[in-house]
């Protein structure tokens, strides 16, 4: 003992140079790590044309921001961001750095991870400090909860999927120490970029959703899976799934829920044709009122949600959708 | 000869990974009787890189690591199309985490020799953590890709590519060596002819043990691993379930009812 803890670490991701909320809500929970550990929250800011908007991450909690500006920087570059990440990490001796679970974050966080030889763990959904003050860093697996640590290699880093941790009040103007880092004049070597391309989300976006309908296995087939997304339509909610209809290619990844994909907090959540595993439900607690319908009554949903239905739902959801239409109907 | 190399995963079928659970008394997973299968997007990347091979000729290696019984998804490989399996088995590298399981991987890589392209998932549906790719790029330093829905093979040193980002796609030009992890939309994986069966009987699996790779076994396994599982607890649940019951057609419309009364209609 005797040494002084190093910093937190985050990494603010940007996107036309704003901060991304998830970042903002990883700096809240970080400036409580860093409250406990006594030592300092520090975030790495790196775009082009960024500075003005550094504030936010002072009013967010940061106490230092480390900000990288330049031209080259405005998109992501994996070896340039691991690289400038890489040397800072090197003379700073930070003790926990995390990162977004975005598209960046998960290829940024092992690249520097792997740099570093240090432990990375993927989608936290709680982090917490344990009785040695390390970094306990929780994911779902196998039906509960595991805590998993670094312990001897520094820094711990984990990556955390948006809406796990509440965004913190930046409305007040706080104050921080900015450092403004030398980057040099240079471009990845092995790589490079030659246009981003952004697309328009199909359907209701799930994260803003009023109800989501998810569906899961228990579809079977393609033609299963239509029904759900038949009940989606009927409902005006939008579509959600667990991880086997994207593998079974029904439905974009960018549509599922959970530890690796989306969360999301609507006022109705209904679950066909799904067990209820962990790593989906983390992406759920954040809604009202939550149904479940699955033809297996000890499916693990069944005791996750506020009401339950046990039929096979390929049977059930055109029952379901007639009986919605004639409510519909009736009110009209 | 342009070589490809792939690397696979052996995972707990994940239409009965729920099977696997916590013991909350002894804190350990109850041993079910799940079996092993190929990593879906595995199959992607595998699919890849044999239209690759038909494009831009060469050969094609798979390897993974896992239990002896992880052999039977390099044999599916075969069957495929692959033209050899290397499995990485020793009890050396039993714990592993990302970090350790990548390094492992590099190593049974850089055994092989001179890939060219390095394909694997992006995912695996057990762990989910997306970090053996990237990790191995870095044990190997060649550039990576992740996220990969589009590859432009190509006799030239840098190939296009088109990457997933959180709301669209980037285009990218990489130069081989790379290392890309690949998503489902890439392509759909063929299915296992009768002839690659017979032609994958005839092929052996090389199996490589600790002593092959020739590194020490502090790198390797949970040795090897930077982070450790410290604690496992069964999550508990916080709602009180009511179950609709009665016949197909009141149960649709009690739910109906509820829902209203809730004003969700």
């Amino acid at each position: 003992m005797g040494e002084s803890t190093g910093p937190v670490w985050v990494f603010a991701e940007q996107s036309d140079g704003c901060v991304l909320p998830v970042s903002l809500e990883i700096i809240g929970q970080a400036r409580k790590l860093a409250d406990e550990l006594g030592t300092s929250l520090e975030v790495i800011f790196l775009g082009d044309a960024i500075h003005e908007n550094a504030q936010i991450l002072f009013n967010a909690g940061a106490d230092k921001v480390l900000l990288g500006e330049h031209p080259d920087l405005k998109y992501y570059q994996p070896e340039r961001y691991m690289h400038i990440i890489v040397k800072l990490a090197q003379k700073y001796q930070p003790e926990i750095f995390l990162l977004g679970s975005t598209a960046t974050g998960k290829e940024l966080a092992p690249l520097v991870a792997a740099k570093l030889e240090t432990g990375l763990t993927a989608h936290c959904i709680d982090l917490a400090l344990d009785q040695e003050k390390r970094l306990e860093q929780i994911i779902p697996a196998y039906g509960g909860l595991i805590s998993i640590v670094c312990p001897e290699k520094r820094p711990q880093m984990a990556t955390i999927a948006k809406g796990v941790f509440s965004k913190p009040d930046t409305s007040e103007a706080k104050q921080g120490e900015l450092v403004l880092l030398e980057i040099a004049n240079e471009q990845d070597q092995r790589i490079e970029l030659l246009e981003v391309v952004c697309e328009e989300e199909d359907g209701v976006p799930l994260e803003s959703a009023t109800i989501v309908v998810a569906g899961g296995a228990g579809a079977k087939d393609l033609e299963g899976w239509q029904q759900i997304v038949d009940l989606a339509d009927e409902m005006g909610a939008a579509l959600g799934s667990t991880r086997p209809p994207v593998d079974e290619g029904w439905i974009e990844i960018d549509r599922m829920i959970g530890q690796s994909g989306k969360m999301v907090a609507p006022e109705l959540y209904i679950g066909v044709g799904l067990s209820g595993e962990l790593q989906h439900m983390v992406g759920i607690t954040g809604a009202k009122l939550l149904v479940a319908v699955n033809c297996e009554p000890k499916a693990p949903v069944f005791e996750q949600v506020d009401y339950g239905i046990v039929d096979d739902c390929r049977e059930f959801l055109p029952v379901l959708i007639e009986k919605i239409k004639a409510s519909k109907a009736e009110k009209v | 000869m342009f070589k490809i190399v792939v690397l696979v995963k052996a995972v707990p079928d994940p239409k009965r990974a729920s099977e696997i659970k916590i013991d909350p008394r002894t804190k350990t997973l109850t041993r079910a009787d799940v079996p092993l299968v190929m990593n879906q997007l595995d199959k992607h990347a595998m699919e890849a890189a044999l239209e690759l091979k038909t494009q831009v000729g060469g050969e094609i290696t798979a390897i993974s690591m896992g239990p002896p019984p992880a052999a039977a998804i390099l044999k599916e490989c075969l069957a495929m199309g692959a033209d050899h399996g290397v499995l990485l088995s020793d009890r050396a590298f039993g714990g592993a985490d990302a970090y350790a399981t990548a390094y492992t991987l590099a190593k049974g890589v850089e055994k092989i020799g001179s890939a060219d392209l390095i394909l694997c998932g992006m995912a695996s549906s057990d762990g989910s953590t997306e970090w053996v790719g990237p990790e191995l790029s870095v044990f190997l330093d060649l550039p990576v890709v992740t996220g990969v829905k589009e590859i432009a093979g190509s006799s030239e040193q840098w190939w296009q590519v088109k990457a997933h980002i959180d709301n669209g796609y980037r285009e990218l030009k990489v130069k081989l060596p790379a290392v890309m992890a690949v998503t489902r939309e890439l392509n759909t994986p063929r299915n296992i002819s009768f002839s690659g069966i017979i032609k994958a009987r005839k092929k052996e699996i090389t199996i490589w043990d600790f002593d092959a790779l020739g590194v020490p076994k502090s790198s390797l396994g949970l040795a090897g691993s930077p982070t450790i599982i410290s604690d496992l607890r069964v999550s508990e649940s916080k709602r009180e379930v009511e179950m609709i019951e009665g016949t197909r057609e009141e149960k649709a419309e009690i739910l109906v009812q509820k829902l209203a009364d809730a004003g969700l209609f």
